[in-house]
């Protein structure tokens, strides 16, 4: 399994246990001040049943990739500029509109960030949950609202024989969020996609509601992608991660090799930067500078103007996604971008580019 | 998922720990429009209002049946300047006799028609047109707004009154038609400004996301949202089509005379104001001025119960 986590980026359909598989992916938007590279070049694959939990910082573009495999980037302003999304033996990227909209809630289901303001005031539950299921199942409306009561009460809400007939103001956040679940469970997708599904819950509810997805993923054999900030939520609730970093996935890997040993120094960032690590009285270790500007990106590695450990090569050029040298056993399966861990003799010497991008990153550093 | 009813069990229970603090069970379910309904109630002047809109349909429905007298009739009992108000006839009569009460009542089946079907027309097309222009957006948005913003800058008077003498011909339907076909771009705004707010909505995101077509996230999804402020604008365009029914009339521009709305009555009391028979003009315009402060009342009251922000 763990070669085929890891496998080369080829053409063509992935092999069938492959679920999802995101190629090259580059969402870029056109405003005001030119191009904002959201997502450039991001890869990664869920195998069926398997859960990935993407993170990054804000901003990162981890919204963005959800919400191209859901091809609900609004064009203009934004623009799929390259990549293939190959899902279920189909490149997502090639359907028609038609085609794509049997597949969101059908195959692929999306939880979102806001339970508060993501149900329709003027409908009960019940009619949203059994419009989804009637979008596209064949079966009456008494059926459909069948369905919304089961799974209601697969998602833990009691009474849901009087809930499907309330509306969402009567509900509260935790509740809300549970029925979004329900709704996105109706159709029995192959994919679960959650953008940051508990951000704005509080922090009880929180847990209930990654246990409520971990133990609802478990049973369905649904795969999940989860979307997240939060390296916690990561280690409890996936098996496997990326991590992105500026529109790129930097490193990815199963959970424990990730989080115990990461290879990518910006991993290494954010698990110094967890506080509970830091004795009382003591800074809390944070990673120096900003996330680069997206209208100049540094034209070699991009965390480098941050990185502690930026070399030469940094500077200049991109490094590859691949799997970190000297590698062990554990490391099977597992990528990273970062050129202290590629070979010395495959690292690109000194150029006479080096010196303009060494500039360039100063100016964008400091 | 075949399974669900044995093995929700555990995860019902699992997630009852964080359900009890959220059992808040309503006593009753309450829709938006319910609640509005509520608001709207305690609502006096608009209750009111109401009220008397509801008699005015009333009377213009079975006005005409139970009429004393036929409008149309002129008795050869001339009485110059017509009878003041009296138990026979409860208004006056006019110049020739006619009952001003008959008039009064078969007016409202006139008025209120070219009122009320003149605002359902504007209210039709005015929300077609906001809803496909501010969810679309883009070039259609800028062509239908092109076309609204020309419609806004003719003089309105004049189309008025040169399309009711040349389509109108004194007709109810044409005249029903073009007010309503004048009236619907201020609708058009009103839906489009609502539709480029709410299509950022994030139920409107979850919609799309769970599979829904555009057409039936314009008008299922979003329209019902955007309703509101068009509900109150519509009020507004009825008690307005009135008086410009009333208006147009008076100027002979209108319903011909052998029909009775309003403003003929209006307009063939003229000569009250030299003759002082009051009774004559005071009855046709109180029912006007009447029904549009109603009107306008159950707007006002609308407005507040159809706010998001304002509650119980």
């Amino acid at each position: 399994m763990t070669e085929e986590l890891a496998g080369a980026i080829g053409s063509g359909p992935p092999g069938p246990d492959v679920l999802l598989e995101v190629r090259g992916l580059r969402t870029h938007f056109h405003v005001m001040d030119g191009t904002v590279p959201a997502v450039d070049g991001v890869d990664f694959r869920i195998l069926r049943g398997r859960t990935l939990g993407v993170v990054g910082e804000s901003g990162c573009g981890k919204s963005v990739t959800a919400l191209t495999i859901m091809r609900l980037i609004d064009t203009p302003p934004g623009e799929i500029v390259a990549g293939e999304i190959w899902f279920d033996g189909r490149d997502l990227l090639r359907l028609s509109d038609e085609e794509m909209r049997k597949v969101r809630g059908n195959d692929i289901a999306m939880i979102f960030q806001e339970p508060m303001t993501s149900l329709n005031p003027v409908f009960t539950i019940g009619d949203q949950i059994a419009e989804a299921v009637r979008l596209h199942k064949r079966v009456s409306q008494r059926e459909a609202l069948n369905r919304a009561i089961e799974t209601l009460s697969l998602v833990g809400i009691p009474l849901p024989e009087r809930r499907v007939r309330q509306y969402p103001h009567e509900m509260s956040g935790g509740m809300r969020q549970r029925v979004m679940i329900a709704m996105a469970l109706s159709c029995d997708p192959k994919l679960l996609i959650a953008d940051e599904p508990t951000t704005a819950l509080d922090v009880t509810i929180q847990a209930q509601i990654l246990e409520l997805i971990k133990e609802i993923q478990q049973r369905t054999g649904t795969a999940l992608l989860l979307i997240t900030h939060d390296l916690g939520v990561v280690a409890e609730t996936v098996q496997d991660v990326a991590v992105m970093y500026a529109g790129k996935v930097v490193e990815r890997g199963k959970v424990d090799q990730v989080l115990l040993d990461p290879k990518h120094p910006y991993t290494e960032g954010l698990l110094t930067s967890i506080p509970s690590h830091v004795a009382r009285g003591q800074r809390l270790n944070v990673i120096k500078g900003t996330v680069p500007n997206p209208f100049r990106m540094p034209t070699g590695c991009r965390f480098e103007p941050r990185c502690p450990y930026a070399f030469e090569p940094c500077r200049s050029f991109e490094p590859p996604l691949e799997l970190p040298y000297p590698a062990s056993a554990a490391d099977a399966g597992r990528l990273a971008a970062c050129w202290r861990h590629v070979a010395a003799d495959r690292r690109p010497g000194p150029s006479a580019t080096s010196h303009v991008g060494f500039a360039v990153s100063q100016r964008i550093g400091s | 998922m075949a399974t669900d009813g044995q093995a929700a069990a555990p995860v019902a229970a699992a997630a009852d720990r964080g359900a009890d603090s959220d059992v808040e069970v309503a006593l009753e379910s309450l829709g938006q429009w319910q609640l509005a309904w509520r608001r709207f109630k305690r609502h006096r002047l608009a209750m009111a209002g109401l009220a008397i809109f509801l008699l005015m349909i009333v009377v213009a429905i079975v006005g005409p049946i139970v009429a004393p007298y036929n409008p149309l009739n002129i008795p050869n009992s001339k009485i110059p300047g017509g009878e003041p108000p009296s138990l026979t006839h409860l208004f006056g009569t006019d110049d020739v006799g006619r009952d001003v009460f008959t008039m009064v009542i078969n007016g409202a089946r006139i008025s209120l028609a070219i009122g009320g079907f003149s605002m359902l027309i504007a209210g039709f097309v005015g929300v077609a047109v906001g809803a496909i222009s501010g969810y679309a957006g883009g070039i259609v948005d800028n062509v239908l707004m092109r076309v609204v913003d020309v419609l806004f800058a003719i003089p309105f008077l004049f189309v008025i009154l040169v399309a009711a003498r040349f389509f109108g011909q004194g007709q109810v339907i044409p005249l029903v038609l073009i007010f309503g076909l004048l009236s619907w771009p201020l609708i058009a705004r009103l839906v489009r400004a609502q539709y480029l707010s709410l299509r950022e909505a994030d139920f409107v995101e979850a919609a799309r996301a769970v599979g829904v077509g555009n057409m039936r996230i314009t008008f299922r999804h979003i329209l019902p949202n955007a309703l509101g402020p068009v509900i109150v604008a519509m009020t507004l365009i009825m008690a307005g089509n009135i008086v410009l029914e009333a208006f147009v009339s008076f100027l002979n521009f209108g319903i011909s005379p052998d029909q009775i709305s309003w403003g003929n009555a209006l307009s063939n009391a003229q000569p009250a104001l030299s003759l002082g028979n009051w009774w004559w003009a005071f009855f046709p315009g109180m029912a006007i001025a009447l029904t549009v402060i109603a009107i306008n009342f159950v707007g006002d009251g609308l407005r507040d119960a159809l706010d998001p922000r304002s509650h119980l």
